[in-house]
């Protein structure tokens, strides 16, 4: 057998010296290719005498699986690996060819033949299953170590769409005064002159309509809303003489230069509550709410008096400086104030035009500007800024 | 108002600081929007907007001094070398241009400055504040100056140097002399009375419980009687209140002293000549305009008879040459007053240029009176004559200023300009303004404000506006009204507004709404609103808001020609902006364009109301619209991507936005049909239905519209839809579907068919053959050309086959997919790819 033992020794120390994949297949297809030595040292059999032909076989099989099993433990990947197990396993492999000689064996060798082949394939296979774990783990660890990302290329942001900023803040108001009662009530935009200013408390010519300067339209006493008060009738009128918590926000129009201050367009969210038990301090709490709740906790407000001809008494509302917290800024002009809402006790004669009786009922309204809150939130310097749609603007809310 | 402190100070005193006063008057409803420094330095803790620099004088430095000679300069003609005293035998000379100082000069008080002194720079705009160094003119040092107003900071005038009144004290620091601070107070329409100084000093004095000085002042000598000298009447007693005359002889007609210049450049007035300025001396003080008419050219005009004043609206074609040297028609809603020739003066507005005062006058006929607010305002408005007179009318004055008015101008026209006023004057005042008297109960008070204030403050806080009070009950007091008040009209309310601000509305607690909650109030307009915009948001739209204002050229592309009538604005601010809004579509493809000019991809939407005039109704509809228009690569370039090829949006993407805004809110009988809109490409355009009803239409811009735009570059896809129709499409609840937990079995089916049959059908078709088994047919491509016969094109879909109660085998998909296949063949006259026979 030393011919074998040879074979065995030889192959054994070329196996060692493989060091890659492609020496590995140049190894393997020399010993066990179709005209490989591993095939014609098993075909020898048939050369022996029979009586020697069973011990040469099973030697053969011995040094073969030796070979095979080293040469799995020399396969240093998956694919060298998966390569082994298809040499071997595969539908012409080498495991199946073995397996199928047994019918050329005279019958009385077959069973032992067989029972060697089956020791050497489950031997095998179970080997080739270790190894394949074994690989796969030390591949993953190895990629681990090497596959790095360069994370400081940018990333690919999903294109997101927003609500506009002015929406956005109207929602915030609104959410906010729900959270205390108020529902929503919206009303239209043009609208007569009676309801912008006769039915709240301002005659025509009255030296208040000063203060709001209006759009007329060619249709005489039809004009674009300068506020959000006629709402104030509108409800009241829809609704007395149940009590009313409402908000009002909508377009407002005025008659003036387009600047970095001022707007011909804007919204306006106005508060309206009527009730038999409505007073000034019930006033003061709720925009004081209102205002710790939009802007902080911790904010103080100042009431000043003022004047709307709609309300009686008037008042205006400011709040501390949210930069400065009222020790004086660019952005409340050194003041320390901003000045967020004006609001008021609505008069009595409003109070009559929508039908409810100011010596049982009283009330109070507000009014606030969104896109003024959210200028001074985001610190936007130019009103202009929200009519005009620019999108590297509104991307940024 | 401009509030001169020092001239404040005359009629009340306060010990308050500045900043203080500022901030108390604020909070009374008198906000100050501005501080003129003169020469003071800020005051601690006044908070005001940032401020210019200006110069603060110097006490060491800038002092009252006496020009006791001047010599010439012995190298230059325009400059002189006057030699000023400033006390304790201090003198100095200087170099001076000021053209108001000639060589030979004496006696004349001037402002000086000298080095170290910190002013305006008079040789640069804008201005810039320069240390005063010594240092040589034409060879002659040159210690000092003397000043103009423009390097002190009070006025642009720097042509001259300030000459001061005679008794003015040498050696006495300028800062102490006349600095000031001049307060802005922005006075709110209820507060016309504080349009005066004395208006002020009243609110002050209540305010800080400072005392009001007596500010009632009459001539001490009277001359004859003004009987027979002059007649009034008021024709038009509704437009005219009130109206007295005074007579003043003897007058000399002169510049006014130059404390009395001083106060009305202070005030914002500029000095004429004394008669002039002490009627608007009055008026600033007291809150009464005034008018001087030359009574001797009255006299002449009336040719020998006692010359009448009448007051009466002006006549057809009537004119006056005002003032100002313009002739004027006057209109016959303007208020006049007339003389037998006609009219001499434009009531509350301005004088007649024939009978104003001149250096020659001597005598003068004062008007003090009142007319009615209403006429000087429309009056005022459609003459565009705007005046300080006119608008302290036209806010409102108490008809008992009269009397007040006229005689502080008489003592001051006694005692500045020599006259002797006349006995007596003539008061016509057909209807005199009854008191208001206003019954104000507490618990009415405690019902409004939510506070109880005691009786005893209230009746204090109310007395210490001069109102006065007489306690009914422990409950009640009668409260009558100054008569400098025109404000107190619906009664409690009016009272509760002085007596809360006076209280101190940071006195105020705080409480919570205990008033009941009101019936729930649905908008279901506005839910849908913020569904839609949600949806579209989470589809990757950005929202954006458009003016409603436009121009019918701007959007007549967008519009049938057959379209309501526009909201037409009366008065618009520009040629852009017109009318109000009929198409959202135009507006939003106006913003898309605006933004491609620096975004590659613009998704936009906007929820909107157009604005529709109908026939027969005072009132326009005012519908909500939603617009969107998508246009530019679909997806960015990205670096780990090859970029090169880039996707445009196309129709089929807005077709997705569409398809999933409608499934997202959950609409139901949606459908598609070939569309058309003027704004929009005839084969490129879809209209979406809503229980077989239009609710707009979207699709690809029209390429000749996009070319008029200038778009030839872009394809913009633009949509619009009636919010209300969509809305139809909400059912009243939406049912879920229950998942099915076996296996999908998944196969692909691809179709050959004419090019005439709509995918829609083709999918239409696969669906009645698959059955409810048949749970996704999703088109995943189309091919047309080479490799299919002409006039044909292939369809490919993927489809899900799964039952909700077992696992499908083989067979029974194969079964189904065959049924498909064949309905295919049979209805569609389709051919089977892949299994081409």
């Amino acid at each position: 057998m030393s011919d074998l033992d040879s074979l065995k020794n030889r192959a054994l120390d070329q196996l060692g010296a493989c060091s890659d994949e492609s020496t590995l297949r140049a190894w393997n297809s020399h010993y066990f290719g179709k005209n490989g030595e591993m095939l014609a040292a098993l075909k020898k059999v048939s050369e022996l005498p029979p009586e020697s032909r069973k011990e040469y076989g099973q030697q053969a099989n011995i040094v073969k699986e030796q070979l095979s099993l080293d040469q799995l433990g020399a396969c240093s990947d998956e694919s060298t690996l998966r390569a082994w197990n298809s040499h071997f396993f595969g539908k012409n492999g080498e495991m199946l060819a073995a397996l199928k000689k047994v019918s050329e064996l005279p019958p009385e060798s077959r069973k032992e033949y067989g029972q060697q082949a089956n020791i050497v394939k489950e031997q095998l296979s179970a080997s080739y299953e270790t190894a394949l774990k074994n690989c796969l783990e030390q591949a993953m660890l190895k990629s681990l170590e090497t596959e790095k990302l360069d994370i400081s290329l940018p990333g690919m942001i999903p294109a997101a769409g927003k609500l506009h900023l002015a929406t956005q803040t109207l929602r915030d108001i609104q959410a906010t005064f729900a959270e205390m009662g108020f529902q929503v009530f919206r009303s239209r935009e043009i609208e007569e002159d009676e309801f912008n200013f006769g039915l709240l408390n301002m005659p025509p010519h009255h030296p208040a309509r000063d203060m709001w300067d209006t759009f007329h339209t060619t249709d005489p006493g039809l004009i674009l809303r300068t506020h959000t008060s006629p709402g104030q009738i509108h409800v009241m009128r829809k609704f007395h003489p149940a009590p009313i918590r409402v908000i009002l926000p909508g377009m407002c129009y005025r008659y003036e230069a387009i600047t970095t201050r001022s707007e011909i367009m804007f919204h306006q969210v106005e508060g309206l509550v009527v009730g038999t038990n409505v007073s000034m301090t019930d006033l003061i709490g709720t925009i004081t709410a209102f205002t710790r709740k939009m802007f902080g906790d911790s904010r103080q407000v100042r009431i000043r008096s003022s004047y709307f001809p709609f309300t009686e008494p008037s008042i205006e509302v400011d709040m501390d400086c949210i930069v400065c917290g009222g020790k004086g800024c660019p952005l409340c002009k050194k003041t320390g104030w901003l000045e967020i809402m004006g609001a008021g006790m609505v008069h009595p004669e409003v109070m009559k035009n929508g039908g409810y009786d100011p010596s049982k009922y009283s009330g109070f309204a507000f009014g606030m500007g969104p896109e003024r809150i959210a200028m001074l939130r985001h610190a936007i310097e130019d009103i202009r800024e929200f009519w005009g749609n620019d999108m590297r603007f509104l991307s940024q809310f | 108002m401009k509030v001169p402190i020092r001239w404040l100070k005359d009629y009340v005193d306060f010990d308050l600081s500045l900043g203080a006063l500022v901030n108390r008057l604020a909070l009374a409803g008198l906000e100050v929007s501005g501080i003129n420094h003169w020469g003071l330095p800020a005051p601690e803790g006044l908070r005001l907007g940032a401020e210019d620099p200006y110069p603060v004088w110097d006490k060491d430095k800038i002092i009252i001094g006496l020009v006791t000679k001047v010599d010439k300069h012995p190298d230059a003609d325009r400059l002189k070398l006057p030699t000023v005293e400033y006390g304790s035998g201090r003198s100095i000379t200087m170099v001076t241009g000021a053209p108001n100082l000639s060589v030979g000069d004496t006696g004349q008080k001037v402002i000086l400055a000298l080095s170290g002194s910190v002013l305006f720079d008079g040789h640069a705009t804008p201005k810039v504040l320069k240390e005063l160094k010594p240092g040589k003119i034409r060879g002659i040092t040159s210690d000092g100056m003397v000043c103009s107003g423009f390097e002190l900071g009070i006025s642009e005038d720097h042509d001259g140097i300030i000459i001061l009144e005679d008794d003015a004290p040498i050696g006495m620091p300028l800062a102490d002399y006349f600095g000031d601070s001049i307060i802005e107070i922005d006075i709110l329409p209820n507060k016309a009375r504080c349009l005066s100084m004395i208006g002020v000093a009243r609110e002050v004095a209540a305010m800080t419980g400072g005392k009001l000085k007596p500010f009632e002042h009459k001539p001490h000598t009277f001359g004859p009687a003004i009987t027979g000298k002059v007649n009034v009447v008021i024709q038009d007693t509704s437009a005219c209140h009130r109206y007295t005359a005074s007579l003043i002889e003897n007058i000399k007609v002169a510049p006014s002293p130059a404390f009395l210049k001083r106060r009305l450049h202070q005030a914002g007035m500029r000095p004429i000549n004394n008669i002039v300025d002490i009627t608007n001396y009055v008026m600033l003080e007291q809150g009464q305009p005034l008018h001087a008419f030359d009574y001797d050219v009255l006299y002449s005009r009336a040719k020998g008879k006692t010359p009448e004043i009448v007051i009466r609206f002006a006549t057809k074609g009537e004119k006056i040459k005002t003032l100002d040297g313009l002739d004027r028609e006057l209109s016959t809603e303007t208020l006049v007053i007339t003389d037998t020739l006609g009219p001499i003066a434009i009531a509350g507005l301005m004088g007649g240029a024939e009978t104003e005062v001149t250096e020659s006058t001597s005598r003068v006929l004062l008007e003090s009176a009142n007319f009615d607010f209403l006429a000087i305002r429309k009056a005022m408005k459609s003459m565009a004559l705007p005046s300080e007179a006119a608008t302290r009318f036209s806010k409102g004055i108490h008809p008992d200023q009269v009397i007040g008015g006229a005689n502080r101008a008489l003592q001051l026209m006694q005692e500045f300009a020599h006259g002797l006023p006349a006995e007596g004057r003539i008061d016509c005042y057909p209807s005199p303004k009854p008191l208001q008297v206003i019954d104000f109960s507490l618990a009415e008070a405690k019902r409004i404000l939510g506070i109880a204030i005691p009786l005893e403050e209230c009746t204090k806080l109310l007395t210490s506006l001069e109102f006065k009070v007489e306690k009914v009950s422990n409950e009640m007091l009668r409260v009558t009204a100054p008569t400098h008040r025109l404000d107190i009209q619906v009664g409690v309310a009016d009272l509760l507004e002085d007596i809360a601000r006076l209280y101190g509305y940071d006195k105020f607690p705080e409480t919570s709404l205990s008033e009941q909650l009101p019936p729930v109030l649905i908008d279901p307009e506005l839910d849908f609103e913020r569904k839609i915009k949600d949806t579209l948001v989470h589809l990757g739209l950005q929202e954006t808001i458009a003016y409603s204002l436009t121009s019918p050229e701007a959007e007549s592309a967008f519009l049938e020609s057959a379209k309501p009538a526009y909201v037409t604005l009366l008065n618009p601010i520009s040629s852009e902006r017109t009318v109000m809004r009929q198409s959202l579509m135009a507006s939003i493809v106006s913003l898309t364009q605006a933004n491609l000019k620096h975004t590659e991809c613009v998704k936009f939407f906007e929820v909107g109301k157009v604005y529709q005039k109908v026939s027969g109704q005072t009132l326009p509809l005012e519908p909500y619209k939603l617009a969107i228009a998508i246009c530019g690569p679909r997806n960015k370039p990205f670096w780990v991507e090859d970029s090169s090829g880039k996707n445009n949006l196309n129709f089929y993407d807005l077709k997705g936005i569409v398809e999933g805004l409608t499934s997202g809110v959950h609409l139901e009988k949606v459908s598609f049909k070939p569309g058309n809109h003027p704004a929009l490409h005839p084969g490129k355009c879809a209209a979406l239905m809503i229980h077989d009803k239009v609710a707009g239409m979207f699709g690809v811009l029209h390429p000749k519209l996009a070319s008029t735009l200038g778009l030839d570059n872009h394809e913009i896809i633009a949509a619009e839809f009636d919010m209300q129709t969509l809305a139809s499409g909400l059912p009243v609840r939406y049912l879920s579907k229950p998942v099915s937990r076996f296996p999908a079995a998944l196969r692909d089916i691809a179709v050959v068919v004419d090019q005439a049959i709509t995918g829609q059908t083709v999918t239409a078709e696969i669906q009645a053959a698959g059955g409810n088994v048949l749970k996704v047919a999703r088109l995943f491509d189309i091919y047309q050309g080479d490799r299919v016969p002409a006039g044909t094109k292939s369809l490919a879909f993927a489809l899900s086959y799964q039952a909700d109660d077992r696992t499908l085998n083989d067979k029974e998909v194969d079964k189904l997919h065959k049924k498909i296949e064949d309905r295919l063949k049979h209805v569609l006259k389709a051919q089977i790819r892949g299994k081409e026979v």
